[in-house]
C-alpha cells in the first residue's frame, strides 16, 4: 500500500518526468547520432552485432551507455535522497507510522516502488532505442541480441539500485533533505570521476611502472590498479555491461602479448559473457542490498520525534 | 460504578543516556473520560504518549492499552488508537479527502465505508466544503481539523491530541471542545489531551495530571469538578507547583 501510494507520488510530480526526459533525450540523441555513423562502423568491423552497436557506438556525442551510466546514478538519488527526511520534515511521519502498519512497510515500499519507476524507465527507454534503431538503419536484432540487450537493461537497474538504496540511506541518517542530497552527490562524484585515478596512484605508489621496469612489475601494477578500482560500484557496473554488450570481449584485466598471439578472432554467447562478468554482478547485488540493509536497521532503530 | 482502565501504565520509565524523560509513572486512564495531561516543555508528556503509541519502547516498566502491550502488539493497539501530534503534517500534494483516504486504506477499511466515513467526518470538523483542495491551500486552523478527521478515520476507541485547538479560531475551537466532549460522552471514546491551555482543559477535561520532569506531582490525577467544586480554578492549582519553583 505504501508503495502503490509511492509510485502514484513519482510518477505525479515533476521530478521523475524530468530525469526521464533528462536520460531519455540524451540517450535518443546519442543513439541517433551512433546510428548515422552505422554504415562505417559496420564496413570498418564487420556486420554481426549491428544492433548492439546501437547502443554502444559513438559518433560526436559519446554512446547510450555512456549516458545512461553517468545520468542513471542521478536518477536513483533524485528519487531517494528525500525518502524519510521528507517525511519528518512534512510532519506526515508520526502520523504514517501510528497506523497500524509496519514500520519497515514504509522503507520497503519506498524502495520498492523507487524499483518500480527504475524497471519501467529502463524498460521503455530499452524499447525506445529498439525501436527508433529499427527505424533508422533497417536492421533487426537477432535472439542473441535481444538477450544481451536485455541483460544490459537488468543490470542498469541493478546498478541505479545502488543509487537508490545509497540515497535512501541518507535520507534516513540526515536531518535535512538538502544534505541527504549533498551526501548522495558527493559520494556518486568520487566514484565516477575519482576512483579510477586513486586506484592508479596507489597502484604507482606500490608499484612504480617507467620505461625500464620489468615485465612483473608492470603486470603488478595492472592487476592493483584494476583490482582497487574495481571496488567502485561504477567501474564494476561499466566493466559488466561493456562485456556483455560486446560479444567480441573475451578477457577482463591486462592480458600479455604472448597470451594474445595465436588467437582467433571469435565471438562469446551470451551464457559465456554472462559467466565472465558473474562476480560483477554478483558484487553489485550484495552492493545494493547491504546498502538498503543498513538503512532498514538503522530506520527501524530510530526515535520518532515529529 | 465499575469502571473500565483502558489505559494502564505501571513503573513507566523512558532514559536517553543519563537523562530521565519519564521516571517510574503509574497512571490508569479510564474508559469514557477526558483526561488532561499538563506541564512544562520536555516534562514528559510527548514521550509518554509515544510509549502508549508504541512509537517508542520503555527503558523499564509496563504500557498497557486495552490489556494489550503496545510493544508487543503494535499493529493491534495502532488500530485502536486515534492520534493527532503537535504540528501536524500532510501530503500537500493531496487533497484533504486523498490524505484521509490514504489512513483509511493502510487502516485496512474497505474503500465504500472509508468514503462515508471520510464525508461524514469533514463535515464533522467543519471542512466540508474544502476537502476536494489540495493541502497545500489549507491554513493552520484547516490542517488542524484536518488532522482531527483522521485521528477519527479509523472509529478509535481511544484518541490522544497534542494541543488540538492550537492554531484554531476562537469560535471554532468551541465547535472541537464541544466534539471532544461528545466523542467522550456519546461515543464513549476516551480522549486524552496534552496541551497548555488551562482554561480549555477545565471545560472539557474530567481529570487532569500535572507533568514535572518526569513524575506526577503528588497528588497525582485531580478530577477537576472536585477541584472547581473547592473553589479554585485549574490556573491556580498549576501556578502552586511553579510559582514558587517545584519542591524538587
Amino acid at each position: 500500500m505504501v508503495c502503490a501510494k509511492e509510485i502514484a507520488d513519482h510518477t505525479s510530480s515533476i521530478r521523475f518526468p524530468i530525469l526521464f526526459l533528462l536520460v531519455g533525450v540524451t540517450g535518443l540523441s546519442s543513439m541517433y547520432v551512433g546510428a548515422q555513423s552505422i554504415r562505417e562502423t559496420v564496413a570498418r568491423e564487420g556486420s554481426r552485432f549491428v544492433f548492439l552497436r546501437l547502443f554502444t557506438t559513438s559518433g560526436t556525442l559519446p554512446p547510450f551507455i555512456a549516458f545512461v551510466s553517468f545520468l542513471g546514478p542521478l536518477v536513483g538519488l533524485a528519487m531517494g535522497f528525500d525518502a524519510i527526511v521528507g517525511e519528518r520534515n512534512r510532519g506526515t511521519l508520526s502520523r504514517l507510522l501510528s497506523q497500524p502498519i509496519y514500520r519497515d512497510d514504509v522503507i520497503n515500499g519506498k524502495f520498492l516502488a523507487g524499483l518500480a519507476m527504475l524497471g519501467w524507465m529502463m524498460g521503455s527507454l530499452g524499447l525506445l532505442v529498439a525501436g527508433l534503431g529499427l527505424i533508422l538503419t533497417g536492421v533487426p536484432p537477432t535472439g542473441e541480441e535481444v538477450l544481451r540487450v536485455l541483460a544490459y537493461l537488468v543490470v542498469t537497474v541493478i546498478y541505479i539500485a545502488f543509487w537508490l538504496a545509497l540515497s535512501i540511506l541518507f535520507s534516513v541518517i540526515f536531518r535535512q533533505a538538502a544534505s541527504s542530497a549533498l551526501a548522495g552527490i558527493a559520494v556518486w562524484l568520487f566514484f565516477a570521476v575519482f576512483a579510477r585515478l586513486l586506484a592508479s596512484l596507489i597502484a604507482d605508489a606500490f608499484f612504480p611502472v617507467t620505461q625500464d621496469s620489468p615485465v612483473d612489475v608492470a603486470l603488478r601494477n595492472a592487476r592493483w590498479q584494476l583490482a582497487l578500482a574495481r571496488l567502485s560500484p561504477t567501474v564494476l557496473y561499466e566493466e559488466a555491461i561493456v562485456t556483455l554488450l560486446n560479444p567480441g570481449i573475451r578477457t577482463l584485466g591486462p592480458i600479455l602479448l604472448e597470451q594474445v598471439e595465436g588467437a582467433v578472432a571469435g565471438f562469446l554467447s551470451p551464457g559465456q559473457s554472462l559467466l565472465l562478468v558473474w562476480p560483477h554482478l554478483v558484487t553489485l547485488v550484495a552492493l545494493t542490498a547491504g546498502v538498503f540493509g543498513v538503512a532498514y536497521y538503522l530506520f527501524i532503530r530510530q526515535e520518532i520525534r515529529a | 460504578m465499575q469502571k473500565d482502565v483502558i489505559v494502564s501504565l505501571r513503573g513507566l520509565t523512558k532514559k536517553y543516556g543519563n537523562l530521565v524523560a519519564v521516571d517510574h509513572l503509574d497512571l490508569d486512564i479510564y474508559r469514557g473520560e477526558v483526561f488532561g495531561l499538563l506541564g512544562p516543555n520536555g516534562a514528559g508528556k510527548t514521550t509518554t504518549i509515544l510509549m502508549i503509541l508504541g512509537l517508542t519502547e520503555p527503558t523499564e516498566g509496563t504500557v498497557r492499552v486495552a490489556g494489550l502491550d503496545p510493544t508487543r502488539d503494535p499493529l493491534a493497539v495502532k488500530a485502536m488508537v486515534g492520534y493527532l501530534p503537535d504540528n501536524v503534517g500532510f501530503y500537500e500534494d493531496m487533497t484533504g479527502r486523498e490524505n484521509l483516504r490514504y489512513t483509511a486504506r493502510l487502516n485496512h477499511i474497505p474503500p465504500a465505508e472509508a468514503e462515508k466515513r471520510i464525508s461524514a467526518l469533514l463535515d464533522t470538523v467543519g471542512l466540508g466544503g474544502v476537502g476536494d483542495r489540495p493541502v497545500r491551500e489549507y491554513s493552520r486552523g484547516m490542517r488542524q481539523r484536518l488532522g482531527l478527521a483522521d485521528a477519527l478515520v479509523k472509529d478509535p476507541r481511544l484518541l490522544i491530541l497534542d494541543e488540538p485547538t492550537l492554531g484554531i479560531d476562537p469560535e471554532g475551537v468551541q465547535e472541537v471542545l464541544a466534539l471532544i466532549v461528545r466523542l467522550a460522552r456519546e461515543e464513549k471514546r476516551t480522549v486524552l489531551i496534552s496541551s497548555h491551555l488551562l482554561y480549555q482543559m477545565q471545560e472539557i477535561c474530567d481529570r487532569v495530571a500535572i507533568f514535572v520532569r518526569g513524575r506526577l506531582v503528588d497528588p497525582g490525577p485531580v478530577s477537576v469538578q472536585e477541584l472547581v467544586a473547592s473553589g479554585r480554578s485549574l490556573d491556580h492549582y498549576y501556578r502552586e507547583y511553579f510559582q514558587g519553583g517545584d519542591s524538587r
